[in-house]
């Protein structure tokens, strides 16, 4: 065995790990490592701009990918400027491994230039962290990392290391495979808890299913449709689970919340067995728990974490397991069964609600968001890979785009980080390099991380910016304008760029869009002439409009305001 | 309502401060909190006294086997289980109370391991109610100081928290 440094070790470990690319941002502590990648050509190092993209992109990597993302950082502010990125992860239990740079050992706890402690300041939103403080440890540290951040509930794993380990010499040997006595995550469901749930949803009078990103995780989403054809039941995704099941088909219903659609929240709130699958069911999710419990209805809830279990509402079949083996489960046994109850009076309710139109806006000279969203479905033929910043243009992208596939749609569900968008598209289309990649952003979100477009314009990245500009920050603004009176405090920008023109400073192709007609052109412009070039559609829409329906905070599920309702 | 909680977790730099910080993340409440090496030096024994309803302890257990550094949590007041607790108890013994305290560590079955002209240190254990209550027996001005270890806790005949 040859003896290799700690910054060797480093870039073996991620060959062996078969990493393609590690986002990051070189600095001190990092210099053996970053002078090893320099040296090898399997691992591809994209430099970012600033280090909390680098995280948002290996995501955004995870994401579309299914595959552990890398980020790779210097100690002190180069962890710090991570924070974000890794906490954004962690809420949506995206599989990551951030390698930080420490300073020296020796230095440790000496307030040593860039020094700071990375290990406590991530370890509330992380999976785990390690420091390594022996160079012997650190390549099964590494792959203890990539293990743990992709099993269970996936998540994302620190590993700090300091500069003199990256100096430091030993033999290498890279672990076949890790055992932790500490960590056994539980991937087959309890089989009689299976059958249990199987039997609850034949007896089902006004049956809903409810699925979350862990559907997505887990790459569920062929048996999630198979088993929701073969009950015939209606169904709805979250935010983090659009794309669990095809958006285009009739068994769906939209998106359920806070700004859910009417039929989604009234069949969840009115059914009488309830099948929530990867889902945890959050407070944007079913809104005032209490609320939600006061219905007397069966929940069956398939979840890998058993925290999630019974966290927010008491459920009657809980089953710990992996969704897709689980739900694999249930069609294997449904498909026996020939026995089905009729629920077409329950179909013909949810027809009623469905024909309220809860998603109808209008639009006169001003451009409305929604109508962008359309047009961006039909332009890509809803297939391309859209992310999404924060605010009100992510809820007009989850409720307009109809995504029929999984890890085509990804946006900061948990954390709801403004500034994720750009990032994302960038480490999308790096993973994706076939597939067009759409950013539909904010002119508040988009400032945030808009170093990006000069990471963009270095590897050529055919991105498109859709940034649907209203001049405010319009989710606040709609709070502000519902629930305070209309006060706009701080939520007016009268100095925003010319996108346009900033666009074209970072070597893009900028286009400004203020007439309707001319939306969809613009468009096509985009997607179709500038198929190769960044290009950010500066789309001026209708200022105060509002993201509908909507059920305020700590409001029950069927207290929704609809858009045609006077507020 | 009170439970003991039993924690087995790798005894590495850093996993008492994964409890702790899950405990004070979550807003769960930590009464007591021991920490010592096992018999078998990679793993630590804690011990956590919390309160809550039967949701938020099930929550604390789950949040605690969810930490990648924890191996086996046990509540232990779901079953019979001894506690004790060890106090330090520092009182001031001048003239009438000299005597007096001397008696009440007695009653107690407390030692008085260090003596001066004016005070006594008093070695007491028990259940952590035990050691509140010789607080409460003794008068409060002659308190000079005290410590408490904290509830440290084990399950009756068979039941054994191993790996």
């Amino acid at each position: 065995m040859t003896m290799m440094t700690g910054a060797e070790i480093v870039i073996r470990c991620l060959q062996e790990e078969k990493v393609d690319y590690v986002f990051g941002y070189p600095g001190g502590s990092v210099l053996h490592i970053y002078d090893e990648l320099f040296k090898q050509d399997k691992v591809k190092h994209i430099l970012v701009r600033h280090e909390q993209a680098a995280v948002h992109a290996a995501d955004a990597y995870s994401r579309s990918t299914q595959r552990v993302g890398v980020a790779m950082v210097t100690s002190g502010p180069g962890a710090t400027n991570a924070v974000t990125g890794i906490a954004t992860a962690y809420m949506d239990s995206i599989p990551l491994v951030v390698i930080s740079g420490q300073v020296p050992t020796t230095y440790i706890g000496q307030d040593a230039f860039q020094e700071c402690d990375t290990v406590g300041i991530t370890r509330p939103c992380v999976k785990h962290n390690f420091l390594v403080k022996d160079v012997r440890d650190l390549a099964a540290t590494i792959k203890k990392a990539f293990y743990i951040a992709n099993t269970g509930r996936p998540g994302p794993v620190v590993v700090d290391v300091p500069k003199d380990i990256t100096a430091a010499k030993c033999k290498f040997e890279y672990p076949a495979e890790i055992k932790l006595r500490s960590y056994n995550p539980v991937i087959k469901g309890h089989s009689g808890q299976i059958k249990k749930a199987v039997q609850l949803l034949l007896g089902a009078k006004r049956p809903m299913i409810y699925t979350g990103g862990g559907v997505i995780l887990a790459n569920a989403a062929e048996q999630l449709t198979r088993l929701t054809r073969l009950l015939g039941f209606p169904i709805t995704n979250t935010l983090m689970g659009l794309g669990g099941y095809p958006g285009t088909d009739r068994q769906f219903l939209g998106m359920p919340g806070m700004h859910g659609t009417l039929e989604a929240n009234l069949a969840m709130q009115h059914c009488d067995v309830l099948l929530a699958v990867g889902t945890r069911f959050d407070d944007r999710v079913i809104g005032n728990p209490e609320d939600f419990a006061t219905v007397p209805r069966k929940i069956i809830h398939v979840d890998i974490d058993p925290s999630s279990i019974s966290k927010r509402v008491r459920v009657d079949v809980p089953i710990v397991g992996n969704v897709s083996d689980v739900l694999g489960e249930m069609v294997r046994l449904l498909e026996a069964e020939q026995e089905r109850k009729d629920i077409s009076d329950w179909w013909a309710e949810i027809e009623n609600w469905r024909a309220r139109q809860c998603m109808k806006y209008g639009m006169k000279d001003a451009i409305m968001p929604q109508y962008v969203i359309e047009k961006l479905w039909e332009v890509t033929r809803g297939d391309a890979i859209i992310t999404s910043d924060v605010g009100q243009h992510q809820m007009w992208a989850a409720q307009y785009y109809k995504f029929d596939k999984p890890r085509r749609w990804l946006n900061s569900g948990g954390l709801g980080t403004m500034g994720v968008g750009l990032p994302y598209a960038i480490g999308a289309a790096f993973a994706n390099p076939d597939r067009q990649v759409a950013c539909v952003t904010g002119d508040g979100s988009i400032q945030m991380c808009i170093q990006e477009l000069s990471t963009a314009k270095q590897f050529g990245l055919p991105i498109k910016i859709i940034n649907l500009n209203n001049r405010y920050l319009g989710m606040v603004r709609q709070w502000q304008e519902m629930f305070y009176s209309r006060r706009y405090s701080q939520t007016y920008m009268d100095s925003i760029p010319d996108f346009v023109k900033l666009a074209e400073a970072y070597g893009h192709v900028g286009i400004r869009v203020e007439r309707p007609e001319d939306v969809e052109p613009a468009l096509k412009r985009a997607f179709v002439d500038h198929k190769d070039d960044l290009v950010f559609l500066d789309i001026r829409t209708a200022r105060e409009a509002n993201v509908f329906p909507m059920v305020a905070a700590g409001k029950g599920l069927a207290e929704m305001v609809l858009a045609d309702e006077n507020l | 309502m009170r439970h003991i909680i039993s924690i087995l977790l790798e005894n590495e730099a850093g996993a008492l401060s994964r409890v702790a910080g899950l405990f004070s993340a979550r807003g769960y409440n930590i009464e007591t909190l021991t920490v010592a090496p096992t018999e078998d030096s990679s793993l630590s024994r804690l011990t956590i006294v919390t309160s809550g309803s039967d949701e938020i302890i099930e929550q604390i257990t789950k949040q605690l086997n969810k930490l990648i550094d924890v191996i086996k949590v046990v509540d232990l007041s779901e079953a019979a289980h001894i506690e004790r607790e060890l106090m330090l108890i520092k009182v001031r013994a001048t003239g009438k109370d000299r005597e007096e305290m001397k008696r009440m560590a007695d009653i107690y079955r407390g030692r008085i391991i260090d003596v001066t002209d004016a005070t006594y240190v008093i070695e007491l254990t028990g259940s952590g109610s035990k050691l509140d209550s010789f607080i409460q027996a003794i008068d409060g001005d002659l308190i000079l100081e005290t410590v408490r270890t904290g509830v440290s806790g084990i399950g009756r005949g068979d039941r054994v928290l191993k790996v």
